[in-house]
């Protein structure tokens, strides 16, 4: 368990990310810990999606890594946070990567951007030569 | 490889995704539906998503480009069953899947496809 601020977070899931079998396995991880968390049906499909979107950055340009799912309480909110980690070339220009459109692997260029709208919190630090840390949280609706 | 299975009825392909699709498996899917379009000659491509709670940027692709490739191919395309939620999260995501014909459930997309076809 680790405090911040006023925010417990407790791990719920670790999650290794080398194929693409793993990446519906955490989507089905993070659906369960969503419902039981309480997040509507869209809160729930909106953070799936953005987890499955970092999940394949991870696996294509990370070259794998691990995924960690941890529940957050404030004492007033509950919520969810999922932190992706790869040891891969990171990411030169963030700003650049977090454009709708860019891409260097052949995709659509939605995944950071997208993955960000999809969630209250966004975090990235990446760099280059030593991998690159994304975190996204999504808190429940009252 | 596991695959999807394509049913063909008259002159239409039917598919039915009802599993969470990986990635290889989504790209399966749309090499086996071109194909498919031109070895029964099909005029129409039915896709039921109505089974699929997450659809993502990848598959959301794979539908547009099978849509595209089947519009080249002479057929017409039309996704089928979209739950609400998914289509919020899509939107939200910047994917409008703009290019392909939807429709509420089967029965209507299948009319769709039946009354273009006339």
């Amino acid at each position: 368990m680790m405090h911040v601020g006023d925010v417990t977070e407790t791990l719920a899931a670790e999650v290794g990310l080398r194929s693409d079998e793993e990446i519906v396995r955490l989507r089905q991880i993070v659906r369960d810990h969503a419902i039981a968390q309480g997040f509507s049906l869209v809160d729930q499909t909106k953070f799936v999606t953005a987890a499955s979107e970092l999940a394949r950055n991870t696996l294509q340009y990370g070259g794998g890594g691990d995924a960690r799912l941890s529940k957050l309480t404030n004492g007033v909110r509950v919520g969810l946070r999922l932190r992706f980690v790869d040891r891969g070339p990171g990411i030169a220009d963030i700003e650049r990567a977090l454009r709708d459109g860019f891409t260097s692997g052949g995709g659509l260029g939605l995944g950071l951007g997208g993955a960000r709208r999809l969630c209250d919190e966004f975090e990235i630090q990446s760099e280059p030569g030593k991998g690159t840390v994304v975190s996204i949280t999504k808190w429940k609706l009252r | 490889m596991e695959r999807i299975p394509i049913l063909r009825m008259g002159n239409c392909l039917i598919v039915a995704i009802q599993v969470d699709m990986h990635d290889r498996l989504a790209i399966a899917l749309q090499d086996d539906l071109t194909e498919r379009i031109v070895k029964d000659k099909a005029k129409g491509v039915l896709i039921d998503i109505s089974a699929l709670d997450v659809v993502d940027s990848f598959i959301g692709r794979m539908i547009s480009n099978t849509a595209a490739m089947a519009t080249v191919l002479d057929a017409e395309t039309v996704v089928v069953g979209m739950q609400p939620s998914v289509a919020i999260t899509l939107v939200e995501l910047g994917l409008t899947l703009s290019g392909v014909s939807t429709a509420l459930n089967v029965e209507k997309g299948m009319a769709l496809l039946q009354q273009r076809r006339r």
